[in-house]
């Protein structure tokens, strides 16, 4: 940004807010490992035994693959409605209302906690659509926004004329899509896929009311475990969640540069 | 064609928004306005009930209070960040976008290790001999206003470290090069180019903490309710819909006007609009 000085107060403090930062994290890992039920100071003793635990309890054996189910699935729905979406934005900005742009951002401006209640309300109840399905499609809104701002993005700085070279070339407009356009994106996609992914694996807010017999999350599942029992199982569970993070990151970190997460 | 093409293309995406967004969501809203009793029925009994009325002035207070706090640590740092250079920098954006992709639960769950009974603060205080029995820390409205301050704060460093890289090299240059001191430099050029920037993040925090369920939940609990959990127990606890329905209005209505008053006015006080 600029060549100017930090004052060193500047600095401890940032160091301070990133130790606050990181702290209670560096603590939910003491948690899982530690041998007591509760994380004492000074930690006592080293276990991996809430970790077996956690395979033990089949409800979260059973959300977790409900979590990765539907986030699979909404992240790819998302993505096939959502690349045409963006990709119309982009190359017919001229043609389209400004409030076409504007329908994308609705969910992002409703809170989640109200989508959530009003799917179970019209669409679960009402109409009798399975929870599941209501879930699949509450998700997908949650992270439609992610994948058109993203795919936006990366295809803002390309040149339509490219296409239009193609197609008077004589390449077929879907042939064309697929190899000029989507190669071009792929980062984009890529980038699209990860944040989506993970915004639904850990979603609570559409989740909370779009749960019901056999079909619930593992978020939803943690949050009604904890109202029961407080064991370090929740923490063992964090903990994998997070090491679930840092693989993501590291293959974003490899493919893209983390950089772009920023932007 | 190409006319329709446009049309053609966004036509799935805006009907899924539509159908089950803008329908779900106004049907929500157009039954509280039409109760037997009334239009604004449900409101009167809203308003008029002592308890829910403590609950919105609760959630408003403890979103006012998050969102100060957020934007003045994330300002800060991200001030920092983005004047850092080569690996230190990616360190330090990696390391405010590790805390945002975990979860919700997981760092709520952090500060209820942190802040339990027998929880490691309790406990290191104890150990070291400033108290000598443990202090109830949870379920009250710091405990939840720290979490979500936690919650918030990467979000703010990385929108704003976004903001203050746009701003232009040269004009702090030109400012510097006619003599202004490095204090007024960030008072008169940096600060007020990056005020747009801070009232956007602003109110997605506002907005994100007016309406957070897991973390009022959990570190707040049934003794510090929010529009969250109210909405939640109204549903699900007492199955009265119309009430949970008329909770979920009042969150919708101040979300989308917090949003159309600030948007405007970070418009109007960003002093690069062309």
């Amino acid at each position: 940004m600029m060549r100017l000085p930090t004052h060193p107060l500047l600095i401890v403090f940032t160091v301070l807010v990133y130790l606050f930062l990181m702290g209670p994290l560096v603590i939910v890992f003491g948690a899982a490992l530690s041998d007591t039920t509760f994380l004492t100071f000074p930690p006592q003793g080293l276990s991996l035994r809430w970790f077996e635990r956690v395979f033990e309890i089949t409800a979260f054996r059973r959300t977790m693959l409900t979590s990765l189910q539907i986030a699979t699935m909404a992240t790819a729905m998302a993505l096939v409605i959502g690349i045409p979406a963006a990709y119309a934005l982009n190359r017919y900005r001229i043609q389209l209302p400004g409030w076409l742009s504007t329908v994308f951002v609705l969910p992002i401006l409703v809170p989640e906690i109200v989508l959530g209640f009003s799917l179970l309300r019209s669409v679960s109840v009402d109409q009798n659509v399975p929870i599941f399905t209501t879930l699949l499609i509450g998700h997908t809104l949650l992270v439609l926004p992610y994948c058109v701002r993203v795919i936006s993005a990366s295809l803002a700085s390309f040149d339509f004329a490219v296409e239009e070279a193609a197609i008077s070339l004589g390449s077929r407009p879907l042939k064309t899509f697929f190899t000029i356009i989507l190669p071009n994106v792929r980062s984009g996609v890529i980038a699209a896929f990860i944040l989506a992914f993970i915004t639904s694996i850990n979603d609570v807010s559409v989740s909370l009311f779009l749960t019901g017999p056999g079909v619930s999350t593992l978020p939803i599942q943690l949050l009604a475990h904890m109202e029961q029992f407080f064991d370090p199982t929740v923490a063992s569970v964090s903990v994998l969640l997070m090491l679930l993070t840092v693989a993501v990151m590291a293959v974003v970190e490899w493919t893209l540069g983390l950089t772009f997460l920023a932007k | 064609m190409t006319r329709f093409a446009g049309w053609i293309l966004s036509l799935p995406a805006t009907a899924l928004v539509a159908l089950f967004l803008v329908l779900p969501v106004g049907a929500t809203i157009a039954a509280t306005f039409a109760d037997p009793l009334g239009i604004t029925a449900l409101y009167e009994a809203f308003f008029t009930s002592g308890f829910r009325r403590t609950v919105l002035w609760r959630t408003l207070e403890i979103a006012l209070i998050t969102t100060f706090f957020s934007v003045i640590v994330g300002f800060f740092t991200a001030y920092v960040v983005a004047r850092a250079s080569g690996r230190v920098k990616s360190l330090l954006i990696i390391a405010a976008v590790f805390p945002l992709l975990t979860g919700v639960i997981v760092r709520s769950f952090a500060w209820l290790i942190i802040l339990g009974r027998n929880g490691i603060l309790n406990s290191f205080l104890q150990w070291t001999g400033l108290t000598d029995a443990p202090i109830s820390m949870l379920y009250t409205q710091g405990a939840v206003i720290v979490a979500m301050v936690y919650l918030f704060v990467p979000l703010m460093i990385l929108t704003l470290v976004g903001v203050l890289e746009n701003i232009p090299e040269d004009v702090i240059q030109a400012a510097t090069s006619l003599g202004a001191t490095p204090a007024a430099v960030f008072r008169q050029v940096v600060f007020p180019l990056a005020v747009p920037g801070l009232i956007v993040g602003a109110v997605l925090v506002f907005t994100g903490s007016f309406t957070a369920y897991a973390t009022p939940a959990l570190l707040g609990g049934e003794r510090q309710m929010t529009m969250g959990t109210l909405l939640h127990q109204q549903a699900m606890v007492s199955f009265n819909w119309p009430g949970a329905s008329t909770v979920a209005a009042i969150m919708v209505i101040v979300t989308v006007a917090v949003v159309l008053l600030m948007t405007r006015m970070a418009r109007r006080l960003n002093p690069m609009a062309t």
